[in-house]
């Protein structure tokens, strides 16, 4: 039976995604922060789905240098393994404030590379296995009202597709997930545009989909051709635009 | 580490109805201890699910949107008992359960329900006469009072508290979770029998002699006149033994297939659906050939409207109201007649009419605020308009004197003089109301019945 880990389970996508990995035949791994803030969803996940859901002790993206042993400490190395943590932080704050600034890149950027090497690395020694990253159209280009955020998922981003290029061979696929809008807990009493904004459940049934098949999946997919638009401005006029 | 307390957000809310309307402040907690938390801080306002009453139960200036406890907690397959948190819907309860072989002991006409809103109002479906409405089948209730302690109450504990909260519109707490005995069903289709019956007397007979049957109900054409007064059709209804369906459904005889879901887009205007129309439909509905046998899956049996989303938008900007009465049996055959003409003499018409027949009312205890009676149910939409609103309390009048009573899930304009009269267990509710304590549970219907201060 193939086990998934979700690293960031309290987040309303990962709890979306692990429903969806669950309806598709996988035993979960739940990992986060605050493990007893879970026992009630993976109580929930095991009625629904009659799969084995088991939480794993206290995971921290920002324990830089925790990852390898807590990933000993697991009963066995996953066959998938999602990272869906995230922090989109306060930008004000972070202007000014080095402990803010360096969270959002902790958490997004610096925490979410190495535990992604640590999997990869066991990944390839075994000879197979899936990471799948929620990184943000966020990433594509940067924009002044979340610069630091948008800058870490940027080098998330082009961390996973090195990955993926240098562990392709021995079995690994790498999964960039780009979501746009989500409405969930992070972006909860934003003011988002309703047509523009998806449900975690729409997301996670997009990344359940995208995994056998794509490297790289935007979702909703329309974020690719908004992202395109995006990309395509010329940085004279970028700059001067208030995004 | 507690976690980040839920931001208010401010939405345009109504009922089912679509009137009235109300810019409410919406909280949506994700966890029993959010909904504790909440009420602690002074919650003020009533808890909602999915807003499918049709009035103004679930409206109110600041509303508590349970459909994040969405939880399931146990599931008992040897007794069928299923633990679930109150913002489970019913749609997500089949689509999980339907497949093992179970099925809730009571549906409404809709799934789009919560768990903790069917329990507020303590539904009734198609199945009443033999098995009574939803508070008969729960082990437990939990709920969150106004002082903020969580309480469990059963039957058997804290049994006034059991009663006045089945039934009692959300007034007594905010539901977190509840215990529900499923019941195994043999496959995910009804064989349902039909027939027409020309007038009232015929259908009351026909309803006598369905007694037997597992499910019952009847469209009744309100439209039609004179001797044809009360024309109906009885659908019958009972679970389909696997080796009884086409072969094609007998290999998974718990899928329900698949079918296209259609959506009404906008708000029609008020004129859409007059007078004319519907006469037309009731006509060519009534003479369709019917088969007398067929094989439904549960979806098109219990939730035929569901197939057509935001339906309520047909009634146009000005909203609707379902008028739902229950008359003691006794009074039926010389009542139920009297308020047919009087709707007819009003011009107006109804699309949708429901009748059937109530069993008894739980043997032991009702609950306080329940509805279901012995006797006769029906139910009837009127688009909301200058008419329909002289109209209900003429009706009202009449469905009182004969000692019958409204449906609160449904009631959208009662006076509370009329409410008092029919519901003369109020007091029971009221007895269980939170005084002191920092929250304050109370909706729009609630203050408009006086039912709480
Ligand atoms: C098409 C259609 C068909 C229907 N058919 C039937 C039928 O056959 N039989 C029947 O009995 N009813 C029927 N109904 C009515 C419906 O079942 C009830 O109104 C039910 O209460 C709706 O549940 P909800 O989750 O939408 O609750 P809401 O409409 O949001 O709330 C209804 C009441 O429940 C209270 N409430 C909701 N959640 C909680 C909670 N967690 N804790 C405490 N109080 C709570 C609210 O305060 C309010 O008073 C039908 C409705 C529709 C639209
Ligand atoms: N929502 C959107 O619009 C959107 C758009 C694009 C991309 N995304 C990405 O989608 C992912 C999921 O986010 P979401 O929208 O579901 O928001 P969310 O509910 O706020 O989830 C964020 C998650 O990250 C976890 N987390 C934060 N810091 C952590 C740390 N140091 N160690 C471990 N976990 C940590 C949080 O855990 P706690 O519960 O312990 O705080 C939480 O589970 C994130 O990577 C986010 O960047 C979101």
């Amino acid at each position: 039976m193939s086990t998934a880990l979700i690293l960031g389970a309290t987040s309303d996508i990962a709890l979306a995604l692990a429903a969806e990995l669950a309806r598709a035949g996988h035993d979960l791994l739940l990992a986060a922060r605050d493990p007893a803030r879970l026992e009630e969803d993976a109580q929930d996940l095991r009625v629904r789905f009659g799969r084995k859901v088991a939480i794993t002790p206290a995971f921290d993206a920002e324990a830089l240098d925790s990852h390898a042993a807590w990933i000993e400490a697991l009963p066995a190395l996953p066959d998938l393994a999602a990272l869906v943590f995230g922090h989109l932080g306060d930008e004000e704050k972070a202007l000014g404030d080095p402990a803010e600034r360096a969270r959002i890149a902790n958490v997004n950027y610096t925490g979410a590379v190495a535990v992604a090497d640590e999997l990869a690395v066991r990944m390839a020694a075994r000879g197979s296995g899936t990471l799948v990253g929620i990184s943000s159209v966020a990433g594509d280009r940067g924009r002044g009202s979340n610069l630091h955020y948008g800058s870490a998922k940027a080098g998330f981003t082009a961390f996973l597709s090195g990955l993926r290029n240098r562990f392709r061979a021995s079995g690994v696929k790498v999964v960039t997930v780009k979501p746009g809008f989500v409405a969930t807990r992070m972006t909860e009493g934003m003011d988002l545009p309703a047509r523009l904004t998806a449900t975690p459940e729409k997301v996670a049934r997009d990344i359940v989909r995208a995994i056998p098949q794509r490297d790289v999946v935007y979702t909703p997919w329309f974020w690719r051709c908004i992202m395109l638009v995006i990309r395509l401005v010329p940085e004279p006029v970028f700059k001067r635009l208030k995004l | 580490m507690s976690s980040p307390s839920p931001s208010p957000d401010r939405h345009s809310i109504s009922g089912w109805g679509n009137r009235p309307r109300v810019e409410a402040r919406v909280r949506r907690p994700r966890t029993r201890q959010e909904v504790a938390a909440l009420v602690e801080a002074g919650f003020r306002g009533i808890a909602r699910g999915l807003g499918r009453a049709y009035g103004d139960a679930a409206v109110a200036e600041e509303v508590m949107d349970l459909t994040r406890l969405r939880r399931f907690i146990a599931f008992d397959e040897e007794t069928g008992c299923l633990e679930a948190e109150a913002g489970v819907t019913l749609a997500d309860l089949l689509e999980t359960f339907v497949p093992r072989g179970w099925l809730p002991p009571v549906v409404p006409g809709t799934k789009f329900v919560t768990l903790g809103g069917a329990v507020a109002a303590d539904i009734h479906g198609k199945n009443h006469h033999r098995d009574g409405s939803l508070g008969h089948h729960l082990d437990w209730i939990e709920l969150v009072r106004a002082d903020g302690a969580t309480v469990r109450c059963s039957p058997e504990e804290n049994p006034d508290l059991f009663h006045a909260t089945c039934g009692g519109m959300g007034l007594t707490g905010i539901i977190t979770r509840l215990a529900l005995r499923l019941r195994r069903i043999p496959s995910a289709f009804i064989r349902m029998d039909t027939r027409k019956a020309a007038n009232l007397t015929e259908i009351m007979a026909a309803f006598e002699t369905a007694d037997a049957a597992t499910y019952s109900v009847a469209w009744i054409d309100c439209l039609a006149g004179g001797p044809a007064l009360g024309r109906s059709i009885l659908m019958t209804g009972e679970h389909a033994e696997p080796d009884e369906l086409p072969a094609r459904r007998r290999a998974d005889p718990f899928r329900i297939p698949g079918r296209p879901r259609l959506n009404v887009p906008l708000f029609l205007p008020g004129w859409a659906l007059n007078h004319a129309a519907m006469k037309a439909f009731n006509e060519i509905y009534y003479r369709r050939p019917l088969r007398a046998r067929s094989y439904r899956d549960l979806d098109r049996f219990f939730f035929p409207l569901d197939s057509i989303g935001n339906w309520n938008r047909i009634y146009g900007r000005r909203g609707f109201i379902q008028y739902q009465f229950v008359l003691p049996r006794d009074r039926c055959a010389d009542a139920l007649p009297r308020i047919l003409e009087r709707i007819q003499a009003s011009g107006r018409a109804s699309f949708l009419a429901v009748l059937k027949l109530f069993g008894p009312a739980h043997p032991d205890r009702p609950p306080s605020l329940g509805f279901p009676r012995e006797g006769y149910t029906l139910a009837l939409d009127f688009p909301w308009d200058d008419r329909t609103e002289r109209l209900t309390p003429e009706l009202d009048a009449l469905v009182l004197e004969a000692g019958g009573r409204i449906y609160l899930a449904k009631d959208a304009c009662m006076a509370p003089a009329t409410f008092a009269t029919m519901y003369p267990q109020a007091t029971d509710v009221r007895a269980q109301l939170p005084d002191g304590g920092p929250a304050r549970f109370a909706s729009h219907q609630s203050g408009r019945l006086e039912l709480t201060p």
